[in-house]
């Protein structure tokens, strides 16, 4: 479909495409589908599929299977994936170089390769079908799954899967009341961090005075660790588009913006053709399939700081400010972007919409706990087997998550905390891993959910440091406009920083929590009523930890440089002086060969080079 | 032609491409940025008149935001990941190695202006971290002692 595609004018012409689309598609015809998310690029993605391409015409199969670049997967810790339907064979790790077996064995042959299958951990057997890999089996994937069978460049292959479905419903006899009513019983509350019900948003917007109305989506996803708007946006770009057009017919809105980190550039590029190709579709722009709504969408890129996730702050940065937050008296749904009435949800509320507005509120409704419902993706990271993105319907429990979607800790470590809710979230420990996951389980233990970052932590990785990180983060992307935010994380950070490198006193604790709680009340916008958390938390459940800084003048962990040494255990050394090369300080000396090497202390940075390569094991931390 | 008119006529064509509409400001200084590499003097200046926007508003964008850099950069960009997931897999002793072998400090560009470092919060590449990218490639799983023969790679 390579001409010019006329403008479709109405619900029906939209249906008579869907159907002449299926017609020519089979869903048993076989398909190589590879993954070309940003992960799995890294290790050749459209090289790889480029290499099936010619592999597939050399066998003279052109035209007969069908190579698709998709978006991401999710199976991040395992790229490049590649999945070959119809029989939905799984295949991680796929390099170059297995392309051309792949193609002989499987796609001609019909038979799995079994050193790509994944393997059990726990039983080391492979698991052929992608559905059977642990890492999928326990997931909803509701809004992610088509994912892997479209390509985002091609508006066809999600029109195919039913895409704008939703969207021609809504313009095919449902008021905009309707539509927010359906979103209201559905229970959708925003996935960008503070929770908030989506129909209330609207309906305040929809009510309100003052023209234009805007609509906006959120995809300055800013919260490290997290990345599931990078790879909706990145895989599945129309899904986005079309809640937020089935969101401005509800709210009465012809414009609208999207907002992405400049930091996601195959993100703002999947968009813009998106956008594009919507327009040529007659899906945006004037008289919408012949219904007399107007909308157009713009796309904003993000000047990389962290604080232009919070709304009022998005708001002033597409107007072409600084970007400040300023105080919510008055909601931004009454008077947001330009002083106008706006709706502000972040990418994956968006892509939850057309799934309502299709399966309806009954059967949305019907997935998660009482007062969160639907699905939730998190970004499974940090010390964890699996990492990835997975999708689960809200409720379940965070020991599920972490050792039989994520696989557990890598190398049989021990687990220490998962960290939820990026910067503004907390540590949650051990004792905790049977809390059901949902807004208000993860606020009560002293998170939140945040935007759905989930970072796993194990023995090694000490906690007043993973506090002392956060505030840094936090102080460095503060906008400067409030003082409680402004010097208040400072002063904090500087006590961590005297914790850390063994200047902390008893005394300090208590002024930590005292300075926590006024920045807490104190602060202007949610990035500084929020950034205590990691430190109240860590405070709470990890306070021993502290204590040992502070008392013992040590770090458990043996993560803080100032509070530990490193050691030649020399009944392993054998002098075979991997360390000495590597070491760029010149700190290890070389005492001859099966002779322990020596270190010396003075000149050692700590920076662990030694340890990385000794494969004895007798390089120590102390 | 000067230098400086050379300056006004790329201004101009990227103030075009906006439709010299005030509020793409920032989407203009990336344009900008994207085109000299940083923000230089002139062109900061010359997109205020043009704009009629106030040059220590102009400037106070310019420095807020952390795309935008007021300083020539090097050939080469190096972003270290600082995400949380990297954190955790030790990506602060990758950058303080960065730092030795570029001698620079996080934010600067070396002498021969072969490299930018700089820190970046999260590139969402986490499965790759400790991750480090360089003029836009992702390279994964770097380590202290890969830091030295990655830098070896660019001339």
């Amino acid at each position: 479909m390579n001409d010019k595609q006329q403008k479709l004018t109405s619900v029906a012409e939209l249906e008579k495409k869907r159907q002449g689309l299926n017609k020519q598609r089979s869903s048993d015809a076989p398909m190589i589908a590879v993954c070309c998310g940003t992960g799995c690029q890294a290790y050749g993605g459209k090289k790889i599929a480029d290499a099936f391409k010619e592999e597939i015409e050399k066998h003279g199969l052109g035209g007969k299977v069908e190579v698709k670049t998709t978006g991401c997967h999710g199976f991040c810790e395992r790229g490049l994936l590649v999945v070959i339907r119809p029989q939905n064979y799984f295949y991680q790790r796929v390099r170059l170089e297995d392309v051309p077996e792949i193609v002989s064995e499987t796609v001609i042959g019909g038979k799995p390769i079994e050193r790509l299958l994944y393997e059990s951990l726990a039983t080391g057997e492979k698991i052929a079908s992608e559905e059977e890999v642990p890492f999928y089996k326990k997931q909803v994937r509701l809004v992610f799954g088509d994912n892997g069978y479209i390509d985002p460049y091609e508006i066809d292959d999600y029109i195919a899967v039913g895409g704008y479905s939703a969207f021609s419903k809504v313009l095919s006899g449902m008021t905009p009341e309707q539509v927010i009513d359906e979103v209201r019983k559905a229970g959708l509350r925003g996935r960008g961090g503070g929770g908030f019900p989506a129909d209330i948003k609207w309906q305040s917007s929809r009510e309100a005075h003052g023209e234009p109305k805007y609509i906006i989506c959120n995809c300055d996803e800013g919260d490290p660790g997290a990345f599931m708007d990078r790879s909706l946006m990145e895989g599945n770009p129309h899904a986005i588009l079309e809640g937020m057009m089935i969101g401005a017919y509800a709210v009465g809105s012809s414009i609208a913006y999207i907002y992405i980190r400049n930091e996601y550039p195959l993100a703002v590029k999947n968009a813009y053709r998106a956008i594009q190709q919507a327009k040529d579709y007659g899906l945006l722009g004037k008289n919408i399939l012949g219904s007399g709504f107007d909308l157009e969408i713009k796309i904003n890129r993000g000047g990389g700081a962290f604080v232009c996730g919070e709304s009022t702050a998005l708001m002033a940065s597409i107007e072409g400010k600084v970007g400040e937050p300023r105080p919510k008296y008055i909601h931004t749904s009454h008077k947001g972007l330009y002083n106008k009435p706006t709706v502000l949800n972040n990418v994956e509320t968006w892509a939850n919409v057309p799934l309502i507005i299709n399966k309806g509120a009954d059967w949305y409704s019907k997935i998660g706990t009482e007062n969160s419902k639907g699905t939730k993706i998190f970004s499974l990271v940090g010390k964890i087997n699996h990492t990835g993105l997975v999708e689960v319907p809200m409720g379940i429990t965070l020991r599920e998550i972490v050792y039989e979607i994520g696989g557990g800790i890598p190398g049989d470590k021990k687990f220490k905390a998962v960290q939820t809710g990026g910067p503004s979230g907390g540590c949650i420990p051990e004792n905790l891993l049977d809390l059901p996951v949902d807004f208000d389980e993860l606020t009560n233990a002293g998170s939140m959910m945040g935007s759905g970052a989930m970072i796993v932590m194990d023995e090694e990785n000490c906690m007043v440091d993973i506090a002392r990180y956060f505030l840094e983060f936090l102080e460095d992307e503060s906008c400067g406009k409030c003082v409680p935010c402004r010097e208040g994380l400072r002063r904090m950070r500087e006590i961590l920083d005297d914790i850390t490198q063994g200047r902390g006193e008893e005394s300090h604790l208590e002024m930590l929590e005292e300075m926590s709680e006024v920045i807490n009340d104190g602060a202007l916008c949610g990035l500084g009523q929020t950034a205590p958390n990691p430190v109240m938390t860590t405070l709470k459940y990890f306070r021993d930890e502290y204590k040992a800084h502070i008392q013992d003048k040590k770090c458990p962990a043996g993560v803080c440089k100032s509070l530990i040494t490193y050691h030649i255990i020399e009944e392993k050394c054998t002098g075979c002086k991997l360390c000495v090369n590597a070491c760029s300080y010149g700190a290890i000396e070389f005492m001859g060969k099966k002779t322990p090497v020596v270190l010396h202390q003075s000149e050692c940075t700590k920076c662990g080079a030694c340890k990385e390569v000794c494969k004895l094991k007798a390089i120590e931390i102390r | 032609m000067s230098e400086l008119s050379a300056v006004k006529e790329t201004i101009s064509s990227i103030l075009d491409r906006y439709d010299r509409d005030k509020s793409n400001l920032i989407a203009i200084l990336q344009d900008v940025q994207a085109e000299y590499n940083y923000l230089p003097r002139e062109a900061i200046a010359e997109v205020s008149q043009a704009l009629d926007i106030p040059l220590s508003q102009v400037f106070s964008v310019a420095t807020f935001f952390r795309a935008f850099s007021l300083k020539p950069r090097g050939r080469h960009s190096v972003h270290v990941c600082l995400g949380t997931a990297c954190h955790v897999r030790g990506a602060a002793s990758i950058l303080q190695q960065m730092e030795k072998e570029m001698n620079v400090c996080c934010g600067d560009t070396t002498e021969d202006k072969k490299f930018t470092l700089e820190g970046v919060n999260c590139v969402g590449a986490c499965a790759l971290g400790p991750v480090v990218v360089v003029d836009g490639e992702y390279i994964g799983h770097v380590s202290v002692n890969k830091v030295k023969p990655l830098l070896e790679n660019y001339d």
